[in-house]
């Protein structure tokens, strides 16, 4: 019944020729650092020997834990060797050690992915465990090739020194940071707030819906951005340009989508309210709103992403001396690219942030939608 | 112009199919027509646009006339004036179909200040961008649907993704291709394809997945293999999420492509030509070349929905 | 032949309610009418000439094939639509009157509960619409809850019980504002056999307790003549009334009446009518 395991095979060969790397030529490590090395090598050894042995066993997650552990260590190690000298002078034993921990997390995953078919605890592990082991995998496969083959650092910085960098330069990302919010916290509201009402107007006065809703459709489509530069002649370099991009940004999407929420109630329950010779401000709060509140979040959960894309592209036209699109867009002609990841880094944090906001109020306000049934039953 | 949207808005099946064709029911389903509706509202924006112009221009063009020595001028002097300046605020429709006609129809096209030229620039890095992006989501998405650990390790990132402002990297990436002497159209091609690939990847994972358990039990009393069952049922049931993929796509290229001729301008097209208006003040160049820009996502657009169409028709899906 | 039960001696005989109508007092009175619909493919008969009269505290059923314009008819006594032709009246005013003061209260096919509102904010729903206090409120949720025994449910919401139970709430909800006149169309048409028998049952008793008037669509032989005082029997194509016919079954009846020769007699006749419209020719 035992079947050879490909990926643990792999894993198993390559920390052994780390080993031998280690031990024998040095060529992997410093020397005050070899012997825990090979200590860590021997242990990744061991951890996907034992994971690989239990393998019938019932409760794999536990089978995991080892080999996860024995692969951060080496992982970890690998990282500090890198600073102990050895930047763009890797060697193939090192590279084997690399290959050895990417393979192992690659059994982790796998093994966890196994596991999560059994009982919902060990699902929702796995679910926030498995992209975790992947992206760490990913940002230590990064890491180590930037630096071990010496990548220069205008190209790709690693990302520890993308992280550096984003640690020292704490004041100048949040001046910047707090400068693009203004512009897409006042975009977005008016943006939104604006296409969520003239969607409810436009579906009481049908003669606007069918001249407008077609329009609204295809403007949706437009490469609206390119509207910065009028947009900051008319409203200076300042924050309010930026707004106003992403006012004319949101309103459409938001207005179609509310407009389709509007219109998702059935016959039957517009009949229900006829029968209760309910007036029009009693159907549509009662009635089309929470309906259409799905469709509302959907509509506010593209904006969130359309606001920020809106708004940094505009700062790419003119901007006072901050400004997330000013710092990325000066820093790269600067050639200080970690700059201008750390700046990414901040914008992906944000706009996760912004998106994992409203899907929380979502998940809140629309709990009776059928796609969250199941968790709230 | 538009994208016709039949059938969607005739909420009320009774009206409009009385054979009765009394001069006021006629009236009456003319103004009901969508058509109509469309070019009333449209008339409309004409009408506010050429408004705002006045207003916008008033006080360059009380300006004007105050440097020129003319005290006295009638309304009607001050309203063309506002409406004709070298560099308005707001340009009235006329000047940019002026300027249309002028950059498109009268000079060259393969002269640098033709904006056929540019436009031609534009959707050349769009159109490789996006096919390279589409490809490569799609076989992406080909891989998650068939291996646990893509769809569990990476399909959440790249969901995550899209609440990310990814076009923040372009002028990095332009910059450091640059830097390896990879410059013209594929740096923008680059962009295009990565802002294209995230959203096709999304949508037909989904697409592959939506063939419900039931079609896929039967594909498994056949003993239908994997690739057997990939393009008997999988790629075909995906086919109208494809298709709206590719229409968000295909636009997300476009964005990427101007957002990367804003960054480096050397190599002309409709976003270079966005940059030159707003470093010299030539709003009516930036509003045709922003038109161009608008009339291209149509294009664009238009062709991915002619082709869901007749794929769709074919396939059965038609509505 | 077999005679169960100690009621089913009562059954062949006249005496039809304990409780008669009251006076003979009209709630619905339709007279010559008709409605034509206008579609792409040219007009569609959907009711033509109907004369029917409803008088207070009966339960009437208008049974027939698909098409045959039975939900249309209910619909036009609701006024969700409007004749072409002829004279409708409810409680003596238009059905639109009638709909302003709130007359009725609807069942439709799907239970159509709103699945943002617990149980007892969806009985509620119309109490909030026609403006009643609080107060008033929970003590008319507490009644429509006890009415169709879905006490410690009111805070469920409806995605969590089962069809049978939303389609008893939605009962409820049709009947907290207190209407005398019940419309329902095809309220069990979607639920299984077994479920629809113990609806059946309860909505029977719910009649006889609250006196109201009922009017119920169906296309199922045995419910018409279990529920109902009076069978309607329409058929297709232009749709029309064929027969009525008269149920004088007791009002206590219960399920097993069904198996007496009353009962069977008067499934027959339904038949033999909706034979005879050419309900089930194709």
């Amino acid at each position: 019944m035992r079947q050879l395991d490909p990926i643990a095979l792999g894993a198993d060969i390559a920390a052994v020729v780390s080993l031998l790397g280690s031990a024998s030529v040095g060529a992997v490590f410093a020397d005050e650092l070899r012997p825990m090395a090979g200590l860590f090598g021997l242990a990744l050894l061991l951890a996907t020997d034992v994971s690989r042995r239990s393998r019938q066993g019932p409760s794999q997650i536990r089978d995991c834990i080892l080999p996860l552990i024995a692969a951060l260590l080496v992982g970890a190690t690998l990282v500090g060797a890198l600073g102990a000298g050895l930047d763009g002078k890797a060697t193939w034993g090192f590279w084997a050690a690399v290959i050895a921990v990417w393979l192992t997390a690659w059994r982790v995953v796998t093994a966890l992915i196994a596991a999560g078919r059994e009982g919902r605890l060990a699902r929702t592990l796995v679910n926030i465990g498995v992209p975790l082991v992947f992206g760490a995998t990913l940002l230590f496969l990064w890491e180590v090739i930037v630096r071990g083959t010496g990548v220069p650092s205008v190209i790709l910085p690693a990302p520890s020194a993308i992280f550096a960098r984003l640690a020292s330069s704490v004041p100048t990302l949040a001046v910047d940071f707090v400068q693009t919010l203004h512009g897409v916290a006042a975009g977005y509201v008016i943006g939104c707030g604006a296409g969520f009402l003239v969607a409810v107007l436009m579906d009481r006065v049908p003669f606007l819906q069918r001249g407008l809703l077609p329009i609204g459709n295809l403007v949706s489509a437009l490469p609206i951005v390119g509207v910065a530069p009028i947009m900051v002649m008319w409203f200076g370099f300042d924050w309010q340009s930026k707004a106003a991009v992403v006012v004319i940004m949101t309103f459409f999407p938001m207005l179609v989508n509310t407009n389709a929420g509007l219109a998702a109630t059935g016959a039957m329950e517009r009949d229900l309210m006829k029968t209760y010779a309910a007036n029009y401000p009693a159907t549509l709060l009662k009635l089309r709103l929470p309906a259409a509140l799905p469709f509302v979040f959907n509509g506010l959960k593209i904006c969130s992403t359309l606001a920020l894309i809106g708004a940094i592209v505009a700062e790419f036209f003119g901007t006072p001396i901050y400004g997330m699109g000013f710092r990325i867009n000066a820093e790269v002609g600067r050639m200080n690219i970690d700059m201008v990841w750390a700046t990414i880094v901040v914008a992906a944090l944000f706009g996760s942030l912004f998106y994992g906001l409203i899907g929380l109020i979502e998940r809140q306000v629309t709990f009776w939608h059928a796609s969250y049934r199941q968790r709230s039953a | 112009m538009l994208p016709p949207r039949a059938g969607e808005l005739s909420a009320h099946p009774t009206e409009g199919a009385r054979p009765a064709m009394t001069m006021t029911s006629m009236v009456r389903r003319v103004w009901q027509s969508q058509a109509t509706a469309v070019l009333v509202i449209a008339l409309a924006i004409v009408i506010l646009w050429y408004g705002g112009s006045i207003v916008m221009n008033a006080q360059l063009q009380r300006d004007a006339f105050e440097n020129a020595d003319q005290k006295d001028y009638t309304s009607a002097q001050f309203i063309a004036g506002t409406l004709n300046m070298e560099r308005p605020k707001l340009p009235a429709p006329h000047q940019i179909v002026r300027e249309l006609d002028k950059t498109v129809l009268q000079i060259d096209p393969s002269s640098k200040r033709s904006l056929v030229y540019h436009g031609i620039v534009t959707l050349q890095a769009t159109l490789l961008g996006f096919s390279i992006g589409s490809i490569l989501g799609v076989l992406l998405a080909v891989l998650v649907v068939h291996a646990a650990s893509l769809d569990k390790g990476l399909m959440p990132w790249i969901v995550a993704s899209q609440a990310i402002p990814i076009i923040a990297l372009a002028p990095m990436i332009v910059v450091i291709l640059n830097q390896f002497e990879v410059t013209g159209i594929v740096p923008k091609a680059v962009i295009s394809a990565y802002l294209s690939f995230f959203p096709v990847t999304v949508g037909m994972v989904k697409g592959l997945r939506s063939p419900d358990p039931l079609q896929l039990d039967l594909m498994r009393t056949y003993s239908a293999s994997r690739p057997e069952t990939l393009f008997k049922l999988r790629l075909p049931a995906s086919v109208p999420f494809l298709f709206a993929s590719l229409k968000v796509a295909v636009a997300a290229s476009l964005v990427g492509a101007i957002v990367a001729e804003v960054t480096k301008s050397e190599d002309g097209g409709l976003g270079a030509r966005l940059l030159a208006g707003s470093y010299y003040g030539q709003t009516v160049q930036i509003w045709a070349a922003l038109i161009a820009a608008a009339i291209c996502a149509c294009v664009l657009i238009g062709i991915v929905g002619s082709l869901d169409r007749v794929v769709s028709r074919r396939m059965g899906y038609a509505r | 032949m077999t005679l169960v039960g100690g009621r089913s001696d009562e059954t062949e005989a006249v005496p039809r309610s304990p409780r008669p109508p009251g006076g003979g007092k009209r709630v619905i009175d339709i007279a010559n009418l008709s409605l034509t619909f206008m579609t792409a493919d040219g007009p569609v008969h959907a009711l033509s000439n109907i004369d029917l009269a409803i008088e207070e505290g009966e339960f009437v059923s208008l049974i027939g094939p698909s098409g045959c314009g039975k939900t249309t008819l209910l619909r036009v006594i609701a006024d969700l639509e409007t004749p072409s032709q002829g004279t409708i009246s409810v409680n003596g005013e238009s059905p639109q009157e009638a709909r302003l003061k709130r007359a009725y209260g609807y069942v439709f096919q799907a239970p159509a509960l709103y699945p943002w509102r617990s149980i007892a904010q969806n009985i509620a729903l119309p109490l909030e619409i026609m403006g009643y206090s609080r107060a008033e409120r929970a003590a008319r949720v507490k009644k429509g809850l006890d009415l169709v025994n879905l006490q410690g449910f009111e805070k469920k919401f409806p995605w969590q019980l089962s069809g049978g139970m939303q389609q008893r709430a939605s009962i409820a909800r049709a009947l907290s504002f207190d209407p005398t006149l019940l419309l329902m169309d095809e309220p069990f048409g979607a639920l299984d056999e077994i479920v629809r028998d113990k609806l059946n049952e309860q909505l029977l008793r719910l009649w006889d307790k609250t006196g109201k008037t009922v009017v119920f669509v169906t296309h199922s032989i045995p419910e018409a003549v279990f529920l109902s005082t009076k069978v309607v029997v329409m058929s297709p194509r232009p749709g029309q009334i064929h027969d009525v016919i008269e149920c004088k079954l007791s009002r206590e009846r219960t399920l097993d009446i069904r198996e007496t020769p009353a009962f069977l007699d008067l499934a027959h006749r339904v038949r033999q009518g909706l034979r005879e419209g050419h309900s089930y020719v194709d």
